[in-house]
Order: C-alpha cells, then structure tokens, then sequence
C-alpha cells in the first residue's frame, strides 16, 4: 500500500502542518468573524422588528381603548342633550298652555260679563217701553193724560204681581 | 498488470517539487497541492459566499451560514456553553476534512484524507490537544476519568485497564475509520472501472451501473465521515472539559 511508505511522511505531516494552521488563521480571523458578524445582526434586526412590532401593537390597543372611551363620552353627552332638550321643551309647552288657560279663562269671563250687562240693560229697557205702551194704552183708551209717575208705578206693581 | 493501472495507483505520492531542509523532505507532492487547494477553496468559499453580507441570505451565502451554524450547535449539543472558544478548532477540522473528502471525489484529483499520515495526525493533534486541555483544567483530578464511579473496587482492576486502552486507541480509531472509508470508496471506484473497460462494450454497463450508485454512496460518505471526525472531536472534548461519563 502506497500509504504506508514511510519516506513520503515527512512531506505530508509538514504540509499538512502548513496548511491546517493557514487554514486556521483564515477561519479564525476571515470567515468565522465574517459569518458570525451577518447571523448576529440578523439575529438583532429580527428581534428589533419583534419589538417595533409589539410596540406598534400596544399602540394600536391604545388607540382602540381611547377611541372607545371618546365613543362612550360622546354617547353619554348626547345622551344628556335629548333628554334635557326634551325637558326644555316640555317646559315651555306646560307654559304656552298655561298661558293659553288663562287668557280662554279671561275672555269667557269677559264674554259672561257682557251678555249679563246686555240683559240687564235690556230688562231696564223693558220696563220703559212698557210704560211707555201704557202711558199711550191708556190715553188712547180713556183720553186721559196719566202722569209719568203713576204709569210707572203701575207697571212696576204689574211686574211685581208676573214676578 | 502495470503499476499505473493498480487500484491503489491513485494513492501514491508524486513529489512535484523536490524541496530539502536540513536533511527533512519537505518537497511539494500532490498531496501538499490538494491541501493548499482545500484550503483556498474552502476560504473562497466562505469569504465569496458572504460577500454580500445580505440580511436575506442566497443560496450560495445559505450554504456557508448553514456550514457554521451545523458545527456551532454540534459543539453547543455536545460540549455545551464553554466549548465556544474552541469553535475554530472544530469548524476548520471539519470543512479540512470535508473539502480534502469532497475534491478526492472530483476525477483525477488527490485524495488527502486517504493518507493514514494525514488522518492519523489531524486525530493525534485531537487527542493531545483535548488530553492538555483535560489535565490543565482539572490537574490530577483528571486521573479520575479512567475510574468509573459506583463500581466494587475488585472490579476496577479490570475496568481501569480497559479505560485507559479505550482512551489511548482513540486517535488509532478516529484515524483509521477516516482513512478506511477514503481508500475503500475509491480503491472499490478504481476496481469498478477496471471491470467497465474489461467486460467490454456489452456486459461493461453493469459495473458502470454499480459506479453510478457508488458514487452517490461516497458523496455521502464524504459528508458523514467529515461529520463523525467532528463530532467525535466534540465528544472528546467534552470528556475532557467534564470529565464525566
């Protein structure tokens, strides 16, 4: 077996010296660095994305629980404008209506008041025709002039005994 | 038959430059040449691939980003958090033996890690080095690995021995399991295609057929035995940084 000649060692074990240590050099200060340089900031970008991405999340929940929040503010503050515009308006129409009441109240009264003066005028405008009928009854029937007085007197005693 | 065309042709060292230091050959073979190969390879590889340094890797820059995250956690599985620092050790291992295993199986290249040399001196550099590491952390303490704990004391006359066999072979069989896989793989490749060239146009298809399989198996092969090389060199460590069982 060429392997196992001897005399060919030497040679190999010096190179194989050279090299190995060559190639040692080269990992050691070229490659390794190099690989290890662009897996660790991989490894960095990738954990800073995770974290922007947290971050971003958080922010988004925020914004969510802050907009619920306004959601919730506004219903209640709109809420509270129907409920006292309502009561406002209830206000005003008990007041227009009172108002209403007693201004109908007034003018009936004010009608009452009238038709009673109208009767009353016209019951005293009764009793002059009256005896004005009688006074001319009484002279066209027995020419006799009666005084005012006793025309009236009569009258009223006439009126007396209708009553 | 003539050399050229054994089998085992493909193993023998060519000295393309004969080069001498002081009475050490250190001339430059075509196995010093598939190493330098590996290495630009695997250096281009890794620095061409990550040129872009783009957040969203490619498929070439994925390749490389996957090379240095399978030894990574290979050693955070294995070794845990302390064998960090010796993660260059264990990746250059690894992408060595890889690349000298994958250019072996590309026609008319030179098969480094078929070299029981080569491979014997990667596991010994292994076992001292995580043999130092031990007896620097824990001192005498290390000792202790050999003896198992919660066994009768008549017992450890016998299981001392085996542990410290086990433990002095390992280079032998982390070596030769490497070197064993490369020369079967390729010796079986060789021998194959004698048979496609002697059976002749008509019954030569089957042997074809069979190199067909043969090297999807070794590309395999490559790969697996890279990653039992490392893994084991990880277990070692652990052993040894540990010291349990």
């Amino acid at each position: 077996m060429p392997q196992l000649n001897i005399a060919d060692f030497p040679p190999q074990l010096v190179w194989l010296a050279i090299s190995f240590v060559i190639l040692y050099i080269l990992m050691a200060k070229l490659a390794i660095p190099g690989i290890s340089e662009v897996l660790e900031s991989r490894q960095n970008r990738i954990s800073s994305d995770l974290e922007e991405a947290k971050r971003l999340s958080e922010d988004a929940d925020k914004a969510k629980a802050d907009y619920e929040e306004a959601l919730a503010e506004a219903r209640a503050k709109a809420h509270g404008i129907v409920s006292e515009l309502k009561a406002s308006m209830a206000k005003e129409q008990d007041a227009s209506k009172a108002e209403l009441d007693a201004k109908l109240a007034k003018k009936a009264q004010a009608a009452e008041a009238s038709i009673l003066k109208a009767k009353e005028s016209a019951l005293s405008h009764v009793r002059e025709i009256a005896a004005d009928t009688a006074k001319s009854a009484v002279g066209k029937l027995v020419a006799f002039d009666v005084s005012d007085k006793d025309v009236e007197a009569a009258v009223a005693s006439s009126m007396k005994g209708d009553a | 038959m003539a050399s050229e065309h054994s089998p085992l042709a493909q193993f023998e060292i060519k000295r393309l430059v004969e080069w001498n230091v002081g009475g050490l050959d250190v001339s430059f073979t075509n196995a010093s040449l598939f190493m330098v190969i590996a290495i630009a390879a695997i250096t281009l590889f890794l620095t061409w691939s990550m040129r872009g340094r783009a957040m969203v890797p490619g498929r070439m820059q994925s390749m490389a980003e996957i090379s240095y995250e399978f030894i990574a956690n290979m050693i955070k599985d294995n070794v845990g958090s302390d064998g960090r620092k010796y993660f260059p050790f264990i990746f250059t291992l690894f992408m060595f033996v890889l690349f000298c295993n994958l250019l072996g199986m590309i026609p008319y290249t030179f098969t480094v890690t078929s070299q029981i040399i080569v491979t014997f001196a990667l596991a010994a550099l292994v076992f001292v080095g995580v043999t130092v590491i031990g007896i620097v952390r824990h001192g005498f303490k290390f000792l202790t690995f050999f003896v198992p704990s919660g066994v009768p004391v008549v017992l450890l006359v016998i299981l001392v021995p085996i542990e410290v066999i086990s433990y002095f072979v390992r280079p032998i069989s982390l070596s030769v399991r490497l070197f064993a896989n490369m020369l079967a793989g390729h010796t079986l490749l060789k021998v194959f295609g004698g048979f496609v060239v002697s059976l002749g146009i008509y019954l030569g298809w089957l042997p074809l057929g069979f190199i067909v399989v043969l090297t999807g198996l070794e590309f395999l092969v490559a790969f697996l035995q890279a990653y039992v090389f490392a893994i084991l060199s990880c277990l070692y460590l652990n052993d040894a940084l540990h010291l349990h069982h």
